[in-house]
């Protein structure tokens, strides 16, 4: 009886939970495609909202696609060697570099597009392009690249499947090809959707980073919340959700599949 | 080219970037917060000026009060979750942690469309219900992106627990209730500690969520921006980035030295 | 190919000497191993051959006519078998031996037919397209073998390659490896920590200690000629006898042993098999422990000595615990070998 009474208390503690962060997200869903939120869902369904969201905002959508393809590509290209080199150099200074490029997950983001701003902010041409919100989301998501391709890499003895190759007449970037980046695969593909999943979603950095005429989508976001009508507001919300929700899925899905190799 | 030379030269792009986007311009933050008018003492009076003062007591009350009932609640849901077998579990988990991928703005909404003018709560019930734009709307917000960080980390913990250990409890003659307070929760507890230095400084740093909810609470990341970016008092706006800064980067080091894992502040 | 070492040592950044100045020379064709206790440097000698480390200045390394001292390992052309094997879990066991020939630029059929051939040689050819997480341990060793054999290596080396595996298998394996070396009739060196492992497999031991080989022959040499305590009792166990010595004869507690020579200065030692349970022997002790082993049983006999000695005892019916026991060894079976004031 005790033991009942305690789980009906879980599980109500839970299922609260649950619709204390399902509730809104429905409401958002719901408001965005009713024809007007005042009158309730009485007053019909309708994608007119979405279609407004796509004349005002299809710009930042695109934008944010945009940044984030081009994100994924200078993490990899920074972080998968990089990943490679940290595995291959244990050290204190290994150590460091990889603490040092892992603050900006702990320091927020507007403290480093402050930092960013000022020792760039003069600099008007590349202020004003889309480079600069760029280099903001790779300062972001970088460390995450990177420790998800270094704890697979760390999980195998990378080191004596190197010196096999190696035996074998392999050169080191036959090596790093033929051998570190196929057995590393699990942890890249966790990586870039983690990447991806974090540059379309970046807000605090991008809020100080952009320009007028460079609006991400959740710039954009703030910018509805801040102007439009509630109706639109969702609309668009609902819009990042199509966009995040099967981003988010697939990201979890790849971390747990390149944990599982990594133990 | 020799090996090792291959792995330095694999390092030197990383090397590059985090000097030049990260290194340098955290040394120019640091430089500019003491070239205001008070130079160096800007810090001192960070602890001086009641505005700020008020401002960083404000912010650390709620991120305790956030990071205590985000904790109790994901770790009551966490056990549940991670302890039961049962329909409809997967969606449960989905529901609770798809908002860790909701940047701070969205979720600021999200509040709005609860506890707003306009919200459900206040169409629901009689009289006036509004509380989205007080401190229970920014309480509210950090609760929402909080509770899936924790729920994650409770949940990895709970799967690496002995059960043997609690069974060995058991026989022993310890109630359900004693197993959870000397077995469970000092099992759970490195894990529990890191979880709340995130969800902590997590708060500490949330800027979207308060920006969107227009609050007059005075948190410091609003405080940072309305420095910034109306008063154009540079030096205030970097000295209080940097103490915000090393307050977080602390924390998180505490958390990743005491579990090992890796979330992301943000948000 | 001849391999010529010629004082090469290696010290660690650390000040750690892993191994003293080594000269050792392998000949065309021989099967050469490096035995030795953990630590004794037998790998770091076999990875300073492979390219893997380098060692300290002055040391060259020479294949044949090559000075190969400066060479990086992808250079060298040689076959290494790991002791994890070092299996390529990303590609088929196919591609695993195939990958060699692929860095030499063969072309697909040559390759195709070289693979084909080398997993026919190791019995592996119904493998080809397996991924390596399929196979078991045994398979996974041929499978390295075959991979560092097929690109025609002028040198092969084996790092512990049975190690690995569980005993049953190791015994099985052992012989099989042993016939494959002299199929592929290649020069090899093969770095183990088993005697029996060593004396199976090769046609020279080298035995190393501390840093040093202390003594190179073959198996009979090294098991009938130990010229130190040490290799006396890493290869075949010998055991020292602790006594007092007096010219001609040794005093143990138990008795007086003929030496049958002069011993003066020197230690004596006897290996288990050497050591008679014979009633008319001139030495008494007392059975403490009787193993039975299948073939034989393994007697333990106190009183003869401080330590016990260790009888090997072929009879049908061993002698009972607390049985007195009179002990013979022949003086021809005794080995004499120059103190170094420690006894094993």
């Amino acid at each position: 009886m005790h033991k009942s009474k305690a789980k009906m208390l879980q599980l109500i503690v839970t299922l609260s939970a649950c619709a204390f962060l399902f509730v809104p997200t429905i409401l958002s869903v719901m408001a965005g495609v009713t024809a007007n939120y005042f009158q309730g869902i009485s007053s019909g369904l309708t994608l007119k909202w979405v279609f407004r969201v796509w004349e005002l905002y299809a710009d930042s959508i695109f934008l944010s696609l945009w940044l984030a393809i081009a994100c994924l590509f200078c993490t990899l290209l920074i972080g998968l060697p990089a990943a490679y080199g940290l595995a291959r150099h244990p050290g204190w200074l290994s150590r460091i570099l990889e603490e040092f490029i892992s603050l900006p997950l702990a320091v927020p983001g507007l403290a480093l597009a402050l930092a960013l701003l000022q020792l760039y902010g003069s600099m008007k041409g590349f202020r004003a392009s889309w480079t600069f919100i760029l280099v903001g989301h790779v300062l972001y998501t970088l460390p995450f690249m990177v420790r998800s391709i270094l704890a697979v890499l760390a999980a195998i003895d990378l080191k004596t499947l190197e010196e096999g190759a190696a035996t074998l007449g392999a050169s080191p970037w036959q090596r790093f090809r033929d051998i570190v980046v196929p057995n590393a695969m699990p942890g890249i593909l966790a990586g870039a959707l983690t990447v991806v999943t974090l540059s379309i979603g970046e807000f605090n950095l991008t809020w100080m980073l952009h320009t007028p005429y460079l609006k991400t989508l959740p710039v954009g976001l703030a910018d509805s919340y801040a102007s439009m009508r509630l109706e639109v507001a969702s609309a668009y919300t609902l819009v990042f959700f199509v966009l995040i929700v099967p981003l988010l899925m697939a990201m979890q899905w790849a971390s747990a599949r390149a944990q599982r190799i990594a133990q | 080219m020799s090996n090792r030379q291959f792995v330095l030269a694999c390092l030197t792009p990383l090397f590059i970037f985090s000097l030049a986007f990260l290194a340098l311009p955290l040394v120019r933050l640091f430089l500019a917060s003491g070239e205001g008018e008070n130079g160096w003492a800007i810090y001192l009076d960070i602890l001086r000026k009641p505005r700020y003062l008020n401002t960083l007591w404000m912010t650390v009350l709620v991120s305790i009060s956030v990071t205590f009932t985000a904790l109790a609640i994901s770790t009551t849901a966490g056990m549940f979750l991670s302890r039961n077998r049962f329909r409809g579990r997967g969606v449960l988990l989905s529901i609770m942690t798809l908002p860790l991928a909701f940047p701070g703005v969205v979720i600021g909404f999200l509040i709005i469309l609860l506890g707003g003018r306009q919200g459900l709560i206040n169409q629901i019930t009689p009289g006036h219900v509004v509380f989205a734009y007080s401190v229970i709307g920014l309480f509210l917000g950090y609760l929402y992106f909080s509770i899936p960080r924790v729920l994650l980390t409770v949940m990895a913990a709970a799967e690496k627990l002995d059960p043997p250990l609690e069974e060995a409890a058991r026989t022993l003659g310890a109630s359900p209730y004693r197993v959870v307070i000397d077995v469970i929760l000092p099992g759970l507890m490195p894990s529990l500690i890191a979880a709340g230095a995130i969800a902590f400084a997590t708060a500490m740093g949330a800027f979207g969520t308060a920006f969107t909810l227009a609050t007059n609470i005075d948190v410091l990341p609003m405080v940072i921006y309305t420095e910034f970016t109306l008063s154009a008092n540079i030096a205030m706006a970097s000295a209080l980035s940097i103490v915000l800064g090393i307050v977080t980067w602390a924390l998180l080091l505490i958390a990743r030295s005491l579990s090992g894992t890796t979330v992301a502040a943000g948000g | 190919m001849t391999l010529r070492l010629t004082n090469t040592a290696k010290t660690y950044p650390d000040g750690t000497k892993a191994l003293m100045p080594t000269d050792l020379t392998v000949e065309t064709g021989e099967v050469v191993s490096l035995l030795g206790p953990s630590g004794c440097g037998k790998t770091t000698l076999l990875r300073i051959i492979a390219g893997l480390e380098t060692p300290d200045t002055g040391g060259e390394i020479w294949f044949d006519d090559d000075n190969v001292t400066a060479q990086p390992v992808e250079r060298r052309n040689v076959g290494m078998v790991f002791q994890s094997y070092a299996l390529f879990p990303n590609m088929s066991v196919g591609a695993n031996v195939g990958y060699g020939l692929k860095m030499q630029k063969l072309s697909k059929p040559e390759i195709d037919a070289r693979v084909t051939q080398v997993l026919e040689m190791c019995q592996l050819e119904k493998f080809s397209h397996r991924s390596i997480s399929a196979l078991s341990g045994g398979q996974r060793q041929r499978v390295a073998l075959a991979r560092a054999i097929a690109p025609r290596p002028r040198l092969l080396l084996l790092d512990e390659p049975l190690s690995a595996l569980d005993a049953a298998l190791r015994e099985t394996l052992r012989d099989e490896l042993a016939i494959l070396l002299r199929k592929f009739q290649i020069t090899a060196i093969f770095v183990t920590h088993d005697q029996d492992e060593a004396m199976a497999i090769a046609d020279r031991v080298a035995v190393m200690a501390e840093g040093r080989v202390v003594q190179s022959g073959t198996p009979e040499e090294l098991y009938r000629n130990p010229t130190s305590a040490f290799v006396a009792g890493f290869v075949g166990n010998a055991m020292q006898l602790h006594g007092t010595h007096d010219g001609m004869l040794l005093k143990l507690s138990g008795g007086v042993l003929p030496l049958g020579r002069d011993g003066t200065g020197q230690d004596i030692f006897v290996r288990a098999e050497d050591v008679l349970i014979d009633s008319s022997g001139p030495l008494k002790g007392q059975v403490e422990t009787v193993t039975f082993l299948g073939t034989h049983y393994r007697v333990g006999i106190g009183g003869l000595m401080p330590e016990i000695l260790i009888s090997i005892f072929p009879g049908q019916s061993a002698p009972r615990i607390g049985e007195t026991v009179q002990v013979s060894i022949k003086p021809e079976s005794l080995m004499l070998l120059p103190q170094t004031g420690r006894g094993k």
